[in-house]
């Protein structure tokens, strides 16, 4: 149904509902716990699967055109900066990979604010924040006005 | 439950957190340190927009730090592509900063993939970049939310507020908390609209379970328009919907095996189907058969034509490229960092890419302004390069005063991807942060009645329910409304058979066009009667909202343009020939919201590059 969660596995803590991008992911008001409340809104995209703490949510592919008996399983570490699939074939077969994903620490970000006030200048000219720095060019390309004739 | 009304007060309102946005609140926050940046999302930032799941290339990049491209080779790029109609001056004006944006991306962690041999970023293509990229967007997310001074995630924005005392100037936007139901005012000098593009516009060919599988988000909802259109700016290009050629009904991406693994298709008898109908390609639109590479539409035409002639299914050849360990990993990775649903797929019908070929088909339409195609808002050029009538005012500022645009929201400027509708966000955020700091404490003032009207408007969906559900014993069939799931099949089942969808091959004329819009127009009335049976489904009713304003403007102006100019996008059977004598323009639209009426007319284009 695309995503589904495990009925002994979900504590109902509302990372799901929280983080979907659909707005699909609701708790169940007498089970307390998380489920798809409209499947063919569903993308699979994988943001609640990644984000249970329970690993509870998983996905059955699309009732259209998906047979049954695969599985598609995610383990994603923020703090190792890595992701990994364990992906289950309808005839058995497996594949693992490990991707990374982020090469810095998180919440390492700069705000703007950290950086240099820029001055008036700046402002009005066509370059936008670290540039010409940024470019790794020297300069901004530019092009001769359009259509504008010479006096 | 009582509905409170919240006040939000800002210098500039970043409406969606997507790449635009996201890119918006980052510079308008570097150039405006004292000003008050609010971020406003329907869903959560840290995955929302098009790239919630995440992207396993960054398609717009330079390289001009190595001397791989300039911004001049782009613009011809995108304009061969547009077969011949693009705005050069804001695609030139995105080329030349986006490998700037690009390099902070890396800075900030995410991992671009180096070429061993060269140690520089490995290309996918000559525009596109290979990365590991299932964290970019909580990585940019990351950046937003220290730039911006509040982040309002879950609020529905529904409607742009106009100035009391100006006509033409914003004011600022409406909306509601889809948790508690609360009402929303913010109160802006500038609005930057980050809203995307639109899905289910079309019938999807999935219409099960599997109708979630779009090709583009669900919840790409339309709004970067539908916030637009009600407002009268000038909407450029509307017609110029897009269709993909994706791995079969996962819609799994096929860049990478086109281009980085040099795989090929072919159809059901082994045939290299696209060099066998080029004359025939040629005969339809002349000279730009020519470019290299095929534009995208025509490649789809030739597999739309060979569908049509019965040699499907057509296959990519996986099993010819994946000879290498290395080279599976790039294969599966390149699905399972951006369309996980295709990975399911292949698990589910037991496909082993390294064993044999998979279906490829072209999808429903979709409207955008970031991929191959160029929908949106007619906004002002670069100060320095944009010819004179491209120019009235801030870069990236559309046709109302204040109201500025990114990403999907700004026609004309196609290809800009993830990295140049950032970069496109950047622009907007600068040019807003001028913008305000030019009206020197001029507050823009709203009209209490307009916002009263709108809290009535926006709320009604809910008491239309209440009311309609009493008359009824059970189920979702009543008499006296419509829920947003029906009215969305409805929409998409007119679009598919009079707007050139899937079930027609794409095919309308003026008059499926006209019977579309009588259609339409009873749509729109329908809609004052939908009923929400909670805050989600209320969500669901504007969303409905934004795209039926959508499909209007692009049914219009697909009617306006009498040329095939994009054939594989969609074709005018009635005027089937490309027709650079008459329609070597872009067509504009503005809509009337008190009247209804659509002002369609032509502007130029200007070839700024050689």
């Amino acid at each position: 149904m695309p995503t589904y969660t495990d009925m002994t596995r979900c504590d109902g803590c509302g990372e799901c509902v929280d983080i979907c991008p659909s707005d699909i992911m609701h708790i169940d008001r007498v089970y307390r716990r998380s489920y798809n409340i409209e499947p063919n809104f569903c993308w699979e995209c994988y943001s609640c699967v990644k984000a249970c703490p329970q690993h509870a949510i998983d996905v059955r592919g699309y009732a259209d055109f998906a047979p049954l008996g695969h599985k598609v399983r995610v383990l994603r570490e923020e703090e190792k900066g890595s992701i990994s699939w364990k992906i289950r074939y309808r005839d058995g077969r497996v594949k693992e990979f490990t991707f990374p994903i982020r090469t810095t620490p998180w919440g390492s970000i700069k705000s703007p604010s950290e950086y240099e006030t820029p001055d008036a200048i700046g402002l009005g000219s066509a370059m936008l924040a670290h540039e010409p720095a940024a470019l790794k060019v020297g300069k901004l390309p530019t092009l001769p006005p359009f259509g504008k004739k010479k006096v | 439950m009582a509905r409170k009304t919240r006040f939000i007060d800002s210098d500039i309102l970043v409406i969606g957190g997507g790449f635009g946005g996201c890119g918006a609140a980052y510079e308008s926050r570097f150039w405006g340190r004292d000003l008050k940046i609010v971020l406003v999302e329907k869903a959560n930032i840290d995955r929302s927009g098009a790239v919630a799941q995440g992207l396993s290339a960054i398609n717009c990049y330079m390289g001009m730090q190595w001397g791989e491209n300039q911004p001049e080779d782009f613009v011809r790029y995108a304009r061969g592509d547009l077969m011949g109609l693009v705005r050069e001056d804001l695609i030139f004006d995105i080329a030349r900063h986006v490998d700037a944006t690009v390099h902070k991306f890396e800075e900030w962690g995410l991992p671009i993939i180096k070429d061993p041999k060269t140690g520089r970023y490995l290309r996918e293509g000559r525009w596109q970049v290979m990365i590991h990229g299932e964290s970019y967007k909580p990585i940019i997310a990351e950046a937003a939310r220290k730039s911006a001074s509040e982040v309002h995630n879950r609020i529905m924005v529904t409607h742009l507020l106009m100035d009391k005392a100006r006509p033409n100037r914003i004011a600022g936007a409406v909306g509601f908390n889809v948790r508690d139901g609360n009402f929303y005012v913010f109160r802006a000098k500038a609005v930057i609209v980050g809203a995307g593009g639109a899905s289910h516009i079309y019938r999807p060919r999935s219409v099960g379970e599997g109708m979630g599988r779009t090709w583009y988000a669900p919840w790409s909802s339309a709004s970067a328009y539908g916030l637009l259109i009600p407002t009268g700016a000038k909407m450029t290009q509307m017609e110029n919907k897009i269709v993909l050629a994706r791995f079969k009904d996962g819609y799994g991406p096929v860049g990478a095996w086109f281009l980085l693994l040099k795989s090929y298709a072919t159809n059901a008898y082994g045939e290299k189907y696209e060099a066998a109908r080029f004359d025939e390609i040629k005969s339809l639109v002349g000279k730009y058969a020519d470019i290299t590479p095929m534009p995208t539409c025509l490649r789809n035409h030739a597999m739309i034509e060979e569908m049509k002639a019965g040699k499907g299914p057509i296959f990519m050849h996986t099993q010819e490229v994946l000879d290498t360990k290395e080279k599976e990993e790039i294969g599966w990775e390149d699905f399972l960092d951006m369309t996980i649903g295709q990975a399911v797929v292949w698990a589910s019908q037991n496909t082993d890419p390294r064993e044999k070929p998979s279906e490829l088909i072209t999808s429903e339409p979709y409207v955008m302004g970031s991929h191959a195609t160029c929908s949106g808002a007619w906004a002002s050029g670069p100060e320095d390069c944009a010819p004179a009538d491209y120019q009235w005012g801030y870069n990236r500022m559309t046709t109302v005063e204040g109201l500025f645009g990114a990403g999907d929201t700004i026609g004309g400027s196609a290809h800009k991807f993830s990295s140049g509708s950032f970069t496109e966000g950047r622009l907007a955020g600068k040019s807003a942060v001028r913008y305000v700091m030019d009206l020197k404490g001029e507050p823009p003032q709203l009209d209490e009645a307009q916002i009263k009207r709108l809290e009535e408007t926006i709320f009604k969906p809910l008491e239309n329910y209440r009311v309609g559900r009493n008359e009824i014993v059970a189920g979702t069939v009543a008499p006296g409304y419509i829920s947003p799931l029906q009215g969305l099949q409805r929409l998409e089942k007119m679009m598919d058979e009079y707007v050139g969808g899937y079930s027609t091959f794409y095919v309308t004329n003026e008059p499926l066009l006209n019977r579309g819009l009588e259609l339409l127009g009873m749509l729109k009335e329908d809609f004052e009667h939908i009923g929400a049976e909670d805050l989600h489904q209320l969500q669901r009713a504007w969303e409905l909202h934004h795209r039926i304003l959508t499909a209007e403007s692009v049914t219009q102006h697909t009617l306006f343009r009498q040329e095939t100019r994009w054939p594989g996008y969609y074709y005018r059977a009635d005027h089937p020939q490309l027709d650079d004598a008459d329609w070597h323009v872009f067509t504009a639209s503005q809509y009337d919201a008190k009247t209804g009426d659509w002002h369609m007319s032509k502007l130029p284009v200007h070839h700024i590059i050689g």
